[in-house]
């Protein structure tokens, strides 16, 4: 990725990580973590298995308010997110893509209603870009505010809520995709129950001036480790969660990305506010006559990592799709990746999972790779409140709200 | 014997008869992190000094070997097919890559000793 000249932004957490050993990297105009001296593979698995600390604090944090209220500044996403927004319920988040007029993803990001506005995350990498689009897009009675005195960071793993729980009991109201403001050792903290490894988990937005106290906090909990942009990679792969800019982008759209549960039936043809959305055209075609690529998982036995831009050819050496996203995964020690394939196949292998496979020509060899559906390892979201022992769900697909 | 080292962080060890072993040093591992798949050259082809010999991989970097001097590989190290990860917890021993016949001992000629590997290590940013 070229860098510009401009020096990297650094999070409230850089002296915390260049103190734990943390291998700062550029990533998106900021200098983060992308390991510790534990390593990526260590790190992913201590996220599995106990909790781990991320900055994810490059990632924007938008407030919109409108005098009419929240309901008015949900409205107003709908015209360029094509989710059930106005249906949200106080403190309930959804995930949602914003869409571009040719049927493409211009970011993905999550929305979270609040009492009197509404919290909006958006990646990095196109945070300016978003900003400046929602103030062109949205009506100018929509306030939007980059909360620039806000940290951001995520506790994510099966042993997350103890660990949030030992400083507020609070903690156990919420469930998946819902939010509440904890008081955090004595932080006033806007914590989500979400995030983007597969596991149940927090992101925690906290005031900078109080980030690095939090981080160093929940730190000392026993079985808290901090991990890197590294890991969390691998995690969000595993979990077949796409990154914008590799696996979803501007070219892609959300059918072709099997992203088609973020776009409930409310906003379909048919449904009360159908279409009204950048592109809506374009992505109810794909809706109803299927659109000529889709993506999946592949995984192979072989060990050889197939990584993003592999091009993926059939049993005759043709080529079908091309990998988007690849590694070797530290929990199944075996190549993953997310592809985007003809429909043909990638159809054919979503009626028989086991049946599909193609090759991914790896420095001119061809690595054999199955189909499959996604996620790699289940999700563990907490999708019902729980009073001392969480009760775990898994769910088969890659659905997050 | 002593241990050569290159610019590229590959340490060569050669004997009387000209057989070579190569690897990557303590540093390149540090520096690539799990290493999760290592990519051998073929036993029975010569390669050039500088040539390629192969890929080592960890989970998010993709990094070429290249042969210090010109030799035919006699042998790689199959073990690391099975476990990779030996390349980082002992890269200049059981962690070795592959072997060459035929290597001209004055090839190692200029090339840096642990000593002067060590000091290089220093110059880089």
């Amino acid at each position: 990725m070229p860098e510009s000249a401009s020096p990297l932004r650094c999070t409230a957490l850089h002296i915390l990580h260049q103190e734990l050993g943390g291998r700062m990297v550029p990533f998106a105009g900021w200098s983060m973590p992308v390991q510790y001296p534990t390593g990526v593979a260590a790190e992913h698995l201590h996220c599995r298995a106990a909790a781990s600390l991320f900055d994810v604090s490059h990632m924007a944090q938008l407030s919109l308010r409108s005098a009419d209220g929240t309901h008015a500044v949900l409205a107003a996403l709908e015209s360029v997110i094509p989710a059930d927004l106005i249906g949200l319920a106080p403190f309930q988040q959804r995930y949602g893509l914003l869409t571009t007029q040719s049927g493409g993803i211009r970011d993905d990001c999550m929305v979270t209603r609040r009492d009197s506005d509404v919290f909006m995350v958006v990646n990095a990498s196109n945070a300016e870009a978003d900003i400046d689009y929602l103030r062109a897009a949205l009506p100018p009675s929509i306030a939007i505010t980059p909360l620039a005195d806000q940290s951001l960071v995520a506790l994510q793993g099966p042993l997350a809520v103890s660990a949030i729980r030992s400083l507020d009991p609070a903690v156990d109201s919420l469930i998946f995709m819902t939010g509440e403001f904890l008081s955090l050792d004595g932080i006033d903290c806007f914590t989500t129950r979400s995030g983007y490894t597969g596991e149940d988990g927090f992101e925690i937005s906290v005031p900078t001036n109080s980030a690095e106290h939090l981080a160093r906090f929940l730190l000392n909990i026993a079985n808290v480790a901090p991990a890197g942009l590294g890991a969390r990679d691998t995690l969000r792969l595993e979990a077949g969660l796409c990154l914008h800019g590799h696996d979803i982008s501007l070219d892609t759209s959300p059918i072709e990305a099997a992203l088609t549960w973020a776009i409930p039936k409310v906003r379909r043809a048919g449904g009360e506010r159908a279409g009204c959305y950048p592109g809506a055209e374009i992505i109810e075609h794909q809706l109803t006559s299927g659109p000529t690529r889709r993506r999946v998982g592949l995984t192979s036995d072989e060990r050889v990592p197939v990584r993003e831009g592999a091009t993926i050819v059939n049993h005759h050496g043709v080529q079908v799709g091309r990998v988007t996203s690849g590694t070797v995964t530290p929990t199944l020690g075996r190549p993953i990746a997310m592809a985007y394939l003809d429909t043909e196949l990638a159809t054919a292998s979503a009626a028989a999972p086991t049946k599909g496979s193609v090759f991914a020509e790896v420095r001119g060899k061809q690595v054999l790779m199955a189909i499959t559906t996604m996620p790699f390892v289940p999700h563990k979201y907490v999708r019902r409140p729980s009073v001392r022992t969480p009760t775990t769900s898994t769910s088969p697909d890659s659905e997050q709200s | 014997m002593t241990t050569y080292f290159t610019p590229e962080h590959e340490w060569i060890t050669i004997d009387e008869a000209g057989n070579a072993t190569v690897g990557i040093t303590d540093h390149a591992q540090e520096a690539l992190g799990d290493v999760v798949f290592v990519d051998f050259p073929t036993v029975g082809f010569a390669i050039d000094a500088g040539g390629n010999a192969g890929v080592v991989e960890s989970v998010k970097a993709v990094s070429d070997i290249y042969c210090p001097v010109a030799g035919t590989v006699t042998e790689v190290n199959d073990a690391l097919s099975t476990d990779p990860t030996t390349v980082n917890s002992d890269p200049q021993g059981a962690g070795w890559f592959f072997k060459l016949s035929g290597v001209d001992p004055s090839a190692l000629d200029g090339m840096m000793d642990e000593a002067a590997y060590t000091t290089y290590l220093t110059t880089l940013p």
